[in-house]
């Protein structure tokens, strides 16, 4: 593609910046719109204005009402640990699963690879209604536990774990043993932080997942303690009625900005991760 | 009499072959000990994931088509097989037919969308040397983006008196619309926030399709006299794409048929049934109405659906493996 690129003359490169520049200026509107309304009195919100910057700035009220009337803090504090806890057991349970299945044989190895590959076809709102049920016999729902429950193993996970894992040679495997290390002492010890690259996808991918989740929040939580942010920003939507527009863009703004400032740090990393390895 | 008796002898003889196997396996050979060590290991391992990917997927999904043949309704303690009777309803129902109609729409307005943007803006961030970075993280900043939150600031620039959409059109002499709050308008707005946000996706994915393309080619097609940019895309480019564009088609499409979010926080369905998508429907009917045959009917449905296009895209990543 270099040579393909290079040739592509002065006035077409310039054709290029105006055109990406352009859909760049579409895709950032909404966000930059956001932000703009997040910094205007209600009057300027209201006089309905094209410039970007308000006249009177009304950030410190907006963002100040954001993190005081609704209990933004708390829902993010709820999201960090939902996300935290999702991921700690996601790993627990699929690295030692992924170890089995790449580097042991014992019988029934293809049948439970089978039931990963079918357990990542499944799109997981189907299984809402009888997981709902579960949480309601084991007397979880509206609790933390009912946020975490039905992601703590994650097919993809055990899938890229076992992907990654295969890759390392045997040789590795053996060396540990003769040093007289378990078999789990093996996966957390040897093959966990020589995937590093992997367990790093995959931590992007979950808590990308699971800090953008609305549909499951949505059916396992009522209280507003317990909502993480999405469902507690759809909350403080409502009680407000849409008509205190700049605490709603100010609170948008803070739900938003911790991924997009992860995004920006680690791009090629967030890449990878979110289209779930088809990328490299 | 004789069955209880044929069960014990049975069982006699289970019993005897277990013993028969331990015998055999303390007199076996190491490595037979050693390979009945490693799968033993193996399942210790493996057996927590085992016991959940049972109790969260095969179950869960097992119960919701149990569900949707069955009249229980939650909380009810007896129920009966009704066959097909709630499929009967679902398809039946012009809320549910007008859901799966918008589905449709909504997947054939966002696909080709989606498709055609994301190829266009990694075609033209692959042509030039500078900003490649910088580009590519403006258009997939959307994807990553928290929809709830986005889609409220769509809704301010979607607003009917206030919102920038309307002033723009205003200013410029166009009419305006209540975007969200009009029947003809409500889906397609809805669409083109589904774009927006998918279309990085689609490009990081086009991206590494280019990426992927043998240089040699281009110079083969430089020998062949296509020097121009248009040539080289039109002969090499375009063709090469094209199995990474049927793995783009079917993953933007099941991304599309499980749009819920914009649904849930812009319209509710409405006006009417307007803008009312298959993911919503399922929500609204088993956990707002509590009608749970009619919503697990409406999961099989949409379960039918993605394992459809999740094994015909499967088939497409054989078949690229295959020609490589």
């Amino acid at each position: 593609m270099s040579q393909a690129s290079s040739s592509l003359s002065m006035p077409s490169g310039i054709l290029r910046h105006a055109v990406l520049l352009l859909t760049g200026a579409v895709i950032l509107l909404p966000f930059v719109w956001m932000i703009s309304l997040s910094i205007k009195p209600p009057g300027e919100i209201f006089r309905a204005s094209f410039s970007f910057w308000p006249t009177h700035f009304y950030g410190i009220e907006n963002y100040g009402k954001a993190l005081t009337e609704a209990p933004l803090p708390r829902y993010m504090g709820n999201g960090l640990l939902v996300c935290a806890l999702i991921l700690i057991l996601q790993v627990l349970v699929c690295a030692p699963c992924a170890y089995a299945l790449a580097k042991l044989r014992f019988a029934g190895r293809d049948l439970l690879f089978g039931m990963v590959l079918i357990g990542l076809l499944l799109p997981h709102q189907v299984l809402s209604l009888p997981l709902f049920i579960l949480g309601y016999q084991l007397g979880i729902l509206n609790t933390y536990a009912a946020l975490i429950f039905p992601y703590v193993v994650s097919p993809f996970g055990i899938f890229l774990f076992r992907q990654f894992f295969k890759t390392i040679p045997d040789d590795v495997v053996h060396a540990a043993r003769l040093d007289g290390l378990s078999e789990l002492s093996i996966v957390w010890k040897i093959m966990v932080p020589m995937a590093a690259p992997a367990l790093a996808a995959f931590s992007i991918f979950s808590v990308v997942g699971h800090w953008n989740d609305l549909f499951w929040p949505l059916i396992a939580v009522r209280d507003e303690s317990l909502m993480p942010p999405p469902l507690g920003i759809m909350a403080f939507k409502s009680e407000e009625a849409g008509n205190d527009y700049g605490p709603l863009m100010a609170a948008s703004t803070l739900v938003v900005l911790p991924l997009v400032i992860a995004f920006l740090a680690a791009q090629k990393w967030f890449v990878e991760g979110i289209t779930g390895g088809a990328v490299k | 009499m004789s069955r209880p008796a044929a069960t014990m002898e049975s069982a006699g003889t289970m019993a005897q072959a277990g013993d028969r196997g331990a015998s055999q396996l303390l007199s076996a050979s190491p490595a037979k000990r050693r390979a009945f060590a490693e799968g033993a290991t193996a399942w210790m391992l493996a057996g927590l994931a085992v016991f959940l990917l049972l109790a969260l997927f095969f179950v869960p999904v097992l119960g919701v088509v149990l569900i949707a043949l069955t009249d229980w309704q939650f909380g009810s303690a007896s129920f009966s097989f009704v066959g097909l009777a709630n499929f009967r309803e679902v398809f039946t129902d012009q809320g549910f037919r007008a859901s799966l109609l918008n589905t449709i729409l909504y997947v054939l307005i966002v696909v080709p969308g989606t498709v055609v943007s994301g190829l266009a803006i990694a075609l033209l961030i692959e042509s030039g040397r500078s900003c490649r970075a910088f580009y590519r993280a403006i258009h997939f900043l959307p994807f990553m983006a928290t929809l709830t939150a986005m889609a409220i600031a769509w809704e301010a620039l979607l607003h009917p008196t206030i919102g920038l959409i309307n002033q723009t059109l205003a200013a410029m002499g166009l009419p305006t619309a209540n975007w969200l709050r009009d029947e003809n308008t409500a889906l397609p707005v809805l669409a083109v926030i589904g774009i927006w946000q998918n279309l990085g996706y689609a490009m990081v994915l086009f991206l590494a399709g280019l990426k992927s393309i043998p240089q040699d080619l281009y110079d083969a097609a430089n020998v062949d006299g296509a020097d121009m940019w248009l040539d080289r895309l039109r002969t090499v480019t375009l063709p090469m794409l094209g199995p990474v564009t049927m793995f783009v088609v079917i993953v933007v499409a099941l991304r599309a048929f499980e749009a819920f979010d914009t649904v849930k926080v812009l319209t509710q369905g409405g006006p009417g049934h307007a803008s009312e998508l298959l993911l919503y429907t399922l929500y609204r009917e088993s956990f707002e109405y509590l009608r749970t045959g009619y919503g697990a009917a409406v999961a099989v449905v949409f379960l039918l659906i993605v394992v459809t296009l999740t094994l015909v895209q499967t088939r497409i990543v054989d078949k690229k493996v295959h020609y490589q």
